[in-house]
């Protein structure tokens, strides 16, 4: 019953949805009042509705109904009850029903606290949003229905992927559902002001919060992701470049992009079409993403639907939101009125700068995702795109963003001063040098590229440092002084001083582990030791242990530095009773510099195993780095110019010709 | 002409759209890199039997008879999960069920089938993983079928389970058996 009480709340939001893409968008071009008021109550209702349906699912879920088909197919009633919570969207179907709730979500929040909006840019925003739900609503309806009953009912379900079955993964996808389709927002912020033809600094204002959201849910999922890659697959690995992760990755370049330029639109009124181009190709990558991983159109290790279907019905939906925004784009955006004129030397020189180069990334992420597609479908044979191609395309472009995100900052709007800036930077660089000295030491005649991931970093992590002691003129005005500025900073100033430094330490750790992992891969029998860097790995058992749904083999290393105890690991190999699927869970000790990781194989049935050890350097300060970024994102949405009223708008700026 | 320009987006997207049609056309197969083997002869090989006495498996013995290959070992835990299923398939008169040690020592394999049941009608004992490698083998278990003539019809890269049995086996082995 409950069931067909979420189905049902479900179609009931379908028809909500359909009037609040419908009829407040009539109203704001025929200026009737009433018909745009209509949005905020539908918004709200759709997702009330919408939140109503998914929460009948997740029952079903808990108390293993597995009269429901996807219920019996991704559930046991031995599972973990974590687990079978997240088993709601660890399906095609469930994830589906998630992605809505959360496009409604993004669209009732607007409702709610967007009063202080104008009444038809609220109206037209809250109907192009209803848009995408309607189509989506529908795609879970038609191809995907969550609540499709079986019958007769099984008495036992299949179980959850055991893989899947981690508590990191259980949040890993409704934080990146929230980053991936809260970018809708910019889209219908954008589609909105095309319809309206007006862009100015107030427009800018109200979206960057949705952006920075977006954005900071997306860095949290993707950092959850590349985690969960890196304990449970056993490879030692955190980032494979497989489409899939493609996939969360090109939105959130293009998300960090946006929220770049969004700047510029908001202090000096320039960068208006491209701002608008960004906040609809960023939602387009989501909806690509949604794309790729679900119509099957790819091969990857996670994808989830095979069923081109689906894959036919994403693509509509994708060709008419991304074809219908750009055409419109097309016919509006060449009328928008040019902002405010700047230097070749400026903050928004650097930021358009910063632009393209992460444009450019996301086209080689794109190129190196499709191609193999591009030759299948053209006959030319199967190529595969691995790391080699990224480490040669993404690593060289990024470069030089990394080195501009710490000139950028230093300077001024309008015209700003290079000598000035890179005299503040000169201690920054001679940290870099000396970074990359001893990079091309530690690492000499291997790979020239890590002495330059290693420099940037530093420069980026100082640079920051930097730029903030000049805001608050440390050791240069008396400390009072100082004091009182770094209270009184902006928390976006702040907001942008941690996800810099963020990305800074996380690029560190990220060129550390690529380039000096090592790896030992051997049999060994319990008794025998091996070394690998400056640590002694013994293994001194291996036993059988039980989980509540699982048997595991697992092993005792006792991890030894210059002969002194260090410390212990106790790598499993589990064996899932329903789904005969053995999955590693590597033990992993991390400390400052560094993981150890050791991982247990098959054994050989003669008393030896297969073992795997690496000595992983920097790799927690990758973590470090990301949630940095996120608490960056989190300090900067709590800026108080957001939360203060209406910005004074401009009046219209529509050309009369258009 | 600046105009144009603001063109540029919308003709890319549908341009990537065209790409995605295509790619979505049924008769493409995005997981295709398994099928090598799909449509030809079993490769020629001959192998012993378990113990010196047995008669062993040659390609040969492939023909006349639909029939379900599958490589195993006794080393291998997910082929213990699947023997079950492998127990019952070979109970269907209209097929024979025969099988491969994939690297594995024969007093083992012996001893996996003594303890587990034997569902085979005749076995070869690939030691050293040669004939794995013709197949082009992946790990064990893999499952093959196999038609009158000897032509590879079917390839699972993973374990046996009752929905691919169900679904995608058994109706293809009735398919070939009439």
């Amino acid at each position: 019953m409950i069931v067909e009480i979420g189905h049902f709340a479900l179609v009931l939001a379908l028809v909500l949805a359909v009037a609040q893409a419908t009829l407040p968008l009539i109203g704001a071009q025929r200026g009737i009042r009433p018909w745009m008021a209509l949005a905020k109550p539908a918004a709200i209702g759709q997702f009330c509705f919408l939140a109503l349906s998914f929460a009948a699912l997740v029952h079903a879920f808990v108390v293993s109904d597995f009269s429901v088909a996807v219920v019996y197919m991704h559930s046991h009633s031995a599972t973990p009850l974590i687990y079978k919570i997240a088993a709601a969207w660890g399906q095609h179907e469930g994830s589906l029903l998630l992605w809505v709730v959360i496009l409604a979500f993004f669209g009732a929040l607007v409702a709610i606290f967007g009063d202080n909006l104008p009444p038809r840019l609220k109206a037209r925003t809250l109907s192009v949003q209803a848009m995408i739900g309607v189509a989506f609503i529908l795609f879970t309806l038609f191809t995907s229905n969550p609540f499709a009953r079986l019958s007769p009912a099984p008495f036992e379900g299949e179980e959850l992927n055991p893989l899947l079955q981690d508590p990191g993964l259980a949040f890993h996808p409704p934080m990146l559902y929230i980053g991936y389709v809260g970018f809708s927002m910019a889209f219908s912020f954008a589609v909105a002001a095309l319809i309206e033809g007006k862009v100015d600094a107030a427009w800018a204002r109200w979206v960057r919060p949705w952006t920075l959201l977006s954005w900071t849910c997306l860095t949290g999922g993707i950092a959850l992701g590349a985690r969960w890659a890196y304990y449970e697959l056993g490879w030692g690995g955190w980032w494979f470049w497989d489409p899939v992760e493609n996939a969360s990755f090109m939105p959130w370049l293009m998300g960090t992009a946006l929220l770049h330029s969004a700047i510029v639109v908001e202090k000096r009124d320039a960068l208006k079409a491209w701002t608008l181009l960004l906040s609809i190709l960023t939602f387009g990558f989501s909806l690509l993403g949604t794309f790729l991983v679900r119509s099957g159109v790819i091969t990857s290790v996670h994808a989830f639907a095979q069923d081109p279907a689906r894959g036919v019905f994403i693509l509509g939906i994708l060709v008419l939101a991304l074809g219908g925004a750009l055409a419109l784009f097309a016919w509006r955006a060449p009328t928008l009125k040019a902002g405010g004129m700047f230097a070749p030397v400026s903050r928004e020189s650097a930021l358009m700068l910063n632009n393209l180069l992460i444009g450019t990334l996301t086209f080689t992420v794109l190129l190196g995702t499709l191609l193999p597609l591009l030759f299948d479908v053209m006959d030319s044979g199967d190529v595969s795109v691995g790391p080699p191609y990224y480490k040669w395309t993404f690593i060289p472009i990024s470069l030089p963003l990394i080195a501009l995100a710490a000139i950028g900052p230093l300077l001024g709007w309008k015209r700003g001063n290079i000598r000035q800036a890179m005299r503040s930077l000169w201690g920054a660089g001679a940290l870099a040098a000396a970074g990359f000295v001893i990079a091309l030491w530690i690492d000499w005649g291997r790979e020239m590229l890590a002495g330059f991931g290693i420099a940037l970093g530093l420069w980026l992590l100082i640079g920051t440092l930097v730029e903030w002691a000049e805001r608050v003129r440390l050791f240069r005005a008396p400390p009072l002084e100082s004091w009182r500025r770094i209270r009184h900073l902006p928390r976006a100033a702040y907001g942008m001083s941690l996800a810099h430094a963020g990305l800074a330490i996380a690029i560190i750790g990220i060129t550390a582990s690529s380039a000096w992992k090592m790896e030992e891969i051997r049999q060994m029998r319990p008794g025998e030791s091996m070394t690998i860097g400056s640590f002694s790995y013994r293994l001194e058992s291996v036993s059988g242990v039980r989980g509540p749904n699982y048997i595991a083999e697992q092993a005792h290393f006792a991890v030894s530095k210059d002969g002194v105890p260090y410390t212990d690991l106790y790598p499993e190999r589990r064996q899932y009773m329903v789904q005969p699927m053995p999955t590693t869970e590597a033990a992993i000790e991390s400390h400052i510099f560094g993981d150890l990781y050791a991982v247990i194989g098959e054994g050989d049935g003669k008393g030896a195993w297969t073992v795997r050890i690496y000595e992983e350097p920097l790799v927690p300060w990758i973590w470090t780095g990301s949630i940095l970024m996120v608490l960056g994102g989190i300090v900067s949405i709590s800026d108080r110019r957001y939360r203060v009223g209406a910005p004074n708008r401009q009046p219209a700026a529509l050309p009369a010709k258009a | 002409m600046r105009r144009l320009i603001f063109l540029v987006p919308l003709l890319v997207v549908v341009l990537l759209a065209v790409l995605f049609w295509r790619g979505l056309d049924p008769a493409r197969n995005p997981a295709s890199l398994n099928s090598a083997l799909i449509g030809k002869s079993v490769p020629a090989f001959a192998l012993a039997g378990l113990t010196p006495g047995a008669p062993g498996l040659t390609a040969a013995d492939l023909k006349g008879q639909v029939t379900v290959l599958n490589f195993f070992a006794s080393w291998c835990a997910p082929c213990r999960a699947e023997h079950p299923l492998l127990m019952e398939l070979a109970r269907d008169p209209n097929l024979r069920v025969v099988g491969i040690t994939y690297k594995d020592e024969p007093a083992k394999s012996a001893a996996f089938l003594a303890e587990l049941g034997d569902p085979f009608a005749a076995i070869g004992a690939d030691e050293t993983g040669r004939v794995g490698i013709d197949f082009g083998l992946t790990g064990v278990p893999e499952t093959y079928v196999i038609d009158r003539d000897g032509i590879i019809r079917y390839r699972l890269a993973q374990p046996l389970d009752s929905a691919r049995l169900e679904q995608e086996i058994r109706p293809l082995l009735a398919d070939l058996a009439s």
